[in-house]
């Protein structure tokens, strides 16, 4: 089906059906219980999963086919964001113009960067990158100010009257899809469950299916085994009549591309943008959520961005209060003491528990998270096999 | 006028002269060995031949055009294929794939967009890469991660890799180096075979006698970087200077 092999349609079909359900999956836990902070069933949320969801996709399409590790895809992604706000703020507040803007600037962004930095390779590459992701974000900061907002960034205010958005004096302009809102949410009430089925986060959530299908495409084409022959052994492609330049700068711009489209949907969605979205940390991330997942699998990628904005945003906002309520039923000092131990590795301390989780993953599952999921399945099918052995492996008759 | 023209060709790495005026023309539709002892400037010549390095004087014309100046996947377009002397495949690929890349720079160029399309809808294609990998016996192994294979094999697929591009010209850089007497044999069939085959020139760069004779229908031998006699196996077998230069000192 859709041009895919039966193996990549199921595996579409999964993908989709848990993102359209996503609403239920993660709001496991009802509304009143202890346990409602571990619900990832909030609109912010959700939308950022998915956004960081087809950021971590496009960084997937270089790092994982081709191995040139980029350490500087966050400048797309403020690019890409930079562009949408301004189609926002002059043409209109309707989303579609903003992340084709997006897309559009971030890939001719991505076209310049790559040209330069592809002339290297390895660690050299990764250093270029860096140093043009850090020229944007100072260049962000400060110098173009005037076209950034500097440190502040950029908003929607009173003052802005897109073009072809009729809005009312005064009025703040809201970011819409042919007069949906983003911001537009349904909320449905089961016994003790509250579940938000939100405007903006559907819209991503399609975008990000179509980004997924897009890129199972790639990997499958002809296109993709060539990424995966510049990683394995360019030297050979080259001596095989083969020019690798272009298919390497190829894929850096459809992987810039896929920062910019993040970059505008995050825009659609929040209708705000900083410098800081530009910063080298934010680089990182993408780079941690591709490992953490695993690199150039399909789904690994959008596997490590959930369990990252995940760990983000629900360790985080565990705090000492709330710990002393969940070990309230033990003796005073071993409750203090338990909560000391835990203390580091909760709220503003998450990043230690990522990198904790993060060495593990590299350690024991080099091919992350999907290596892992691969393991447990192989061992239930084993298991299963020693339970009661397949019928053609008892002799007929 | 041979397939391959090489005309005072020179090549010096600061004061090291590793080519001097080389001249060499290599007929079509024969196996031409190119000899010498370490230091000739054997590999030098033939990375003259493919674009990794350009002479400092000379010219090198291939069916007709210069080769000068391309890059090494220009210079495959035209029709050399190279094998190198450790076996260079795509290890993270399976067999299979490892044969399609060069069918698709076959059909499609050195580069081409082709990012929507599926590589299981190529049916054409992957029946070639098949049918070299018979040609080749290794048919059942194609769903191999070529990572795996053994030395012999990656061999076997290189040099398939390069027939599935029917080059005109085959250049082999000392396609035994390194192998034990029964693997050397094993490709020594295997580049008889080829060549009864098809119609195709092949140059071989090598270090073993016994490859070269058991192959070759024309040598040249190089010494320092400089041709010292061109001629037919036999002849050079009793040519007193060859001898002196290269084999007098192999056979201790």
């Amino acid at each position: 089906m859709f041009g895919l092999n039966s193996k990549d349609t199921s595996l579409l079909l999964v993908v989709a059906v848990l993102t359209l359900l996503a609403p239920f999956i993660l709001n496991p836990f009802p509304e009143n219980s202890d346990l409602a902070q571990f619900n990832a069933g909030y609109p912010d949320l959700m939308q950022r999963f998915v956004i960081f969801g087809i950021f971590a996709i496009g960084f997937n399409i270089l790092f994982g086919l081709t191995g040139y590790l980029s350490f500087g895809h966050a400048a797309f992604l403020g690019v890409g964001s930079y562009a949408a706000i301004w189609m926002m703020k002059l043409l209109t507040l309707n989303v579609i113009p903003a992340i084709f803007m997006g897309i559009v600037v971030a890939g001719l962004f991505a076209l310049v960067v790559g040209f330069v930095s592809l002339r290297r390779s390895g660690i050299y590459f990764s250093i270029l990158t860096l140093a043009f992701a850090q020229m944007s974000y100072a260049l962000a900061y400060s110098v173009l100010t005037p076209i950034t907002g500097g440190e502040t960034g950029l908003q929607i205010k009173p003052i802005d009257r897109p073009l072809l958005s009729n809005l009312e004096p005064g009025e703040i302009g809201r970011a819409n899809l042919f007069g949906i809102e983003m911001g537009n949410s349904y909320l449905l009430n089961v016994g003790g469950w509250q579940f938000t089925f939100n405007a903006g986060y559907y819209i991503a959530a399609v975008v990000m299916l179509i980004a997924f299908y897009i890129s199972i495409r790639i990997f499958r084409s002809p296109f993709g085994m060539m990424l995966r022959a510049v990683k394995s052994n360019q030297n050979r492609l080259n001596y095989t009549g083969l020019n690798s330049k272009p298919y390497t700068l190829a894929a850096f711009v459809i992987s810039g591309m896929y920062a910019g489209l993040a970059g505008g949907l995050m825009v659609a969605m929040d209708t705000q943008v900083g410098p800081e979205r530009m910063f080298w940390t934010a680089s990182g991330e993408v780079v941690l959520m591709a490992i953490l997942g695993g690199v150039g699998t399909l789904i690994g990628p959008v596997l490590g961005a959930g369990m990252i904005k995940y760990m983000e945003n629900i360790l985080s906002k565990i705090n000492d209060a709330i710990l002393h309520q969940w070990f309230a039923f033990m003796p005073d000092g071993l409750e203090n003491f338990k909560v000391a131990i835990i203390h580091p590795f909760i709220g503003k301390g998450w990043h230690l528990t990522l990198g904790i989780v993060f060495m593990l993953v590299v350690i024991f599952l080099p091919g992350g998270l999907v290596e892992g999921g691969q393991r447990i399945g192989r061992l239930f099918r084993r298991k299963k096999r020693k339970d009661k052995p397949s019928p053609d492996a008892t002799p007929a008759e | 006028m041979g397939i391959l023209e090489v005309k005072g060709v020179n090549k010096r790495f600061g004061g090291l002269q590793a080519l001097g005026d080389v001249n060499l023309s290599v007929a079509e539709n024969t196996v031409h060995a190119i000899i010498g002892p370490n230091g000739a400037g054997k590999s030098t010549l033939l990375n003259c031949l493919v674009g990794k390095l350009i002479p400092d004087t000379g010219s090198v014309m291939f069916d007709g055009q210069s080769v000068l100046g391309r890059k090494p996947h220009e210079i495959n377009q035209m029709g050399i294929s190279r094998v190198f002397q450790t076996p260079e495949i795509f290890g993270d690929l399976t067999v299979l794939e490892n044969i399609l890349i060069p069918c698709f720079g076959k059909r499609d160029g050195a580069f081409r967009m082709h990012a929507f399309e599926q590589v299981f809808h190529e049916k054409s294609l992957i029946e070639k890469a098949e049918a070299i990998l018979e040609d080749v016996n290794m048919a059942d192994k194609k769903d191999f991660h070529s990572a795996s294979l053994s030395r012999g094999d990656k061999r076997r697929l290189e040099m398939a890799m390069c027939l599935v591009q029917e080059p005109k010209l085959l250049l082999l850089d000392e396609p035994t180096a390194g192998m034990a007497r029964a693997d050397t044999n094993n490709t020594i069939d295997l580049l008889k075979e080829i060549k009864s085959k098809r119609d195709i020139t092949m140059c071989i760069i090598e270090h073993d006698m016994h490859v070269v004779f058991s192959l070759a229908e024309r040598i040249t031998v190089l010494a320092q970087g400089t041709p010292l006699v061109e001629d037919t196996p036999e002849n050079i077998k009793g040519n007193p200077k060859v001898q002196e230069a290269y084999l007098g000192e192999s056979q201790h």
